[in-house]
């Protein structure tokens, strides 16, 4: 018999890995739950059957190589796409159970329920106060002493407070990158969201900025259901619980983060947490 | 002669056919500024901004001409550029791929390059014949219609700027496509929109030819809107032409006037355009 030339697994060599997270702990009650989901660019499927289930105070992270679908699963989750002609969305989504692709669903108030945050920091063209109040002052009957405190701790939520404290009536596009980012946080859950989406959150940062805000991350996943897309893989291991691996458009697996990051089950995951490609 | 040299001569060549085709378009201008300062400074005077226009050989002013170009620019501005504002909303956030928009924008086009005469005639077929005389109002309509084209590509052009992002920021927190568009689209392009607005009338309140047909003019001081009504380009249309030395004088000065307001306006445009890009970049 010839020996295999393949090293046993548990002896293969792997990329130096950052400190595995927290181990999985409790997680909350399932919030995201999605069936067959299939999305369509015109004729073009970029996402394939996904079926999951995401859990309520906690960090879920989706990464994968540029063009595998993850940011499409983001945008589906506060029906972004439906801003731009010709996407649509096949399947099921329930979000807190109920249902989000259906006819009948008010999309305004789905992304009252689920805030968003971009790659690209997007301070609207008002003061750091306005920027904050923007989504309360929507619903309306939100005013005086307590809108300012609802800004307050959504400042304070997103780490951002004592820096901005002084200048609450400065133009929010005069903070620097990283301040803009987690005024944009701040922005997303001063009205409470059931669900915060980023989409590549620190992309556009430099490291420090990058470290703030995924501790504002940390010190929110208590209260949020946050759904994370990274690029940056060490980002994923740091502040995620779960991850989940996404390749041309189909779910490759998904587990407790220290699980994906150390011991994946699937070839291509392995593959590209290693840096083989991607 | 090898390549390189060949290069650098071309080079050399054409650096000196734009610095020629440059000094030709200044020296224009100055020529221009020149003719028009030392004609018109001569005729400046208090009595300008005091007096009615003369009749040939009588002293006067062009004050009636003046309140009047104001009354119809101003008039002009508020019909026409809440629908060039509006419409160019629509083509840029509303309407932006729709077969609609298409044609609004070639019909755009077309009417910003239309010749303006052609703008004074159609007013005069729709409201001063049906009026039975010239007016005021007959002219401002004319100017109104003159400045849509230009608030409406300017609104557009300014909107599309706005990075995508912000607007995609706004929808994800539950905003309609309305609110975002008054509480941040509006305000993120408000330097280039008021920009516009401004070029717009720096546009009409030199325009002659639509109002020849439409306010005519008028030798008196008048306040009715129904009523012919004095305007700077006619009055100086009218006593440029005249054989009249005193008349030629006030031309002269009117030119002036027009040409140094619109200077204003066109540098003011710009100095408030670079103050509000100051003040975003430094916060406060």
């Amino acid at each position: 018999m010839i020996p295999s030339t393949k090293p046993p697994k548990h002896l293969k060599m792997r990329a130096p890995r950052v400190a595995a997270p927290e181990p999985a702990r409790d997680l909350g009650p399932p919030k995201i739950e999605m069936r067959a989901l299939n999305f369509y660019y015109g004729e073009t499927r970029a996402l394939h059957d996904i079926n999951m289930t995401l859990a309520d105070n906690s960090i879920s992270a989706f990464i994968g190589p540029s063009g595998c679908g993850k940011s499409t699963l983001l945008r589906v989750l506060n029906r972004m796409y439906a801003l731009y002609p010709k996407q649509r969305a096949e399947g099921e989504v329930l979000i807190g159970g109920r249902d989000i692709l259906g006819p009948m669903v008010d999309v305004a108030e789905l992304r009252y329920r689920v805030g968003m945050v971009f790659q690209k920091p997007t301070p609207f063209p008002m003061s750091v106060f306005d920027n904050v109040a923007f989504g309360l002052r929507l619903v309306g009957g939100i005013r005086g002493a307590e809108l300012k405190s609802r800004v307050e701790s959504a400042l304070r939520d997103a780490a951002i407070w004592d820096e901005v404290k002084d200048k609450l009536n400065a133009d929010g596009r005069s903070l620097s990158g990283g301040q803009q980012q987690r005024l944009c946080i701040a922005r997303a859950i001063a009205v409470k969201p059931e669900v915060l989406l980023l989409d590549e959150p620190t992309a556009a940062l430099d490291p420090i900025s990058t470290l703030r805000v995924e501790e504002t991350l940390q010190a929110l996943r208590e209260k949020y259901c946050i759904v994370v897309v990274t690029h940056n893989l060490q980002q994923a291991a740091r502040v995620s619980n779960v991850t989940g691996f996404m390749f041309m458009g189909d779910l490759v697996e998904i587990g407790p983060s220290n699980q994906i990051f150390t011991s994946p089950t699937d070839r291509r995951t392995d593959d590209y947490i290693t840096g083989r490609f991607g | 002669m090898n390549r390189r040299a060949l290069r650098k001569l071309k080079n050399a060549a054409f650096l000196f056919l734009s610095l020629i085709a440059t000094m030709t378009g200044l020296a224009c201008l100055g020529a221009i500024l020149w003719t028009l300062l030392s004609h018109g400074l001569a005729g400046m005077s208090l009595h300008l901004f005091t007096q009615m226009t003369p009749p040939p050989g009588g002293q006067g002013g062009l004050l009636n001409a003046l309140y009047g170009s104001g009354v119809m620019t101003l008039l002009g501005i508020l019909i026409g550029s809440p629908i060039g504002v509006l419409a160019g909303t629509y083509l840029a956030e509303y309407g932006r791929n729709s077969r609609l928009s298409t044609v609004i924008r070639f019909i755009n086009d077309v009417l910003l390059s239309a010749p303006s005469i052609i703008i004074g005639l159609f007013v005069y077929e729709i409201v001063v014949v049906r009026m039975g005389h010239f007016s005021a109002i007959a002219g401002a309509l004319a100017l109104a219609i003159l400045a849509i084209p230009v608030t409406l590509r300017t609104t557009e052009d300014m909107l599309n700027l706005v990075p995508v992002g912000m607007k995609d920021s706004s929808a994800a927190l539950g905003a309609y496509p309305w609110r975002t568009t008054l509480s941040v689209l509006y305000p993120a392009a408000r330097s280039g929109i008021v920009t516009g607005l401004l070029l717009a009338i720096a546009r009409i309140s030199g325009e002659t030819a639509p109002l020849l047909f439409t306010a005519l003019n008028n030798q008196f001081w008048s306040t009715q809107l129904n009523a012919p009504m004095a305007n700077l380009p006619v009055v100086i249309f009218q006593f440029a032409l005249s054989p009249y030395k005193d008349w030629q004088d006030l031309a002269w000065a009117g030119a002036l006037i027009i040409t140094v307001t619109i200077l204003i306006l066109s540098i003011s445009a710009r100095v408030i355009l670079s103050l509000l890009q100051a003040e975003r970049g430094s916060g406060r």
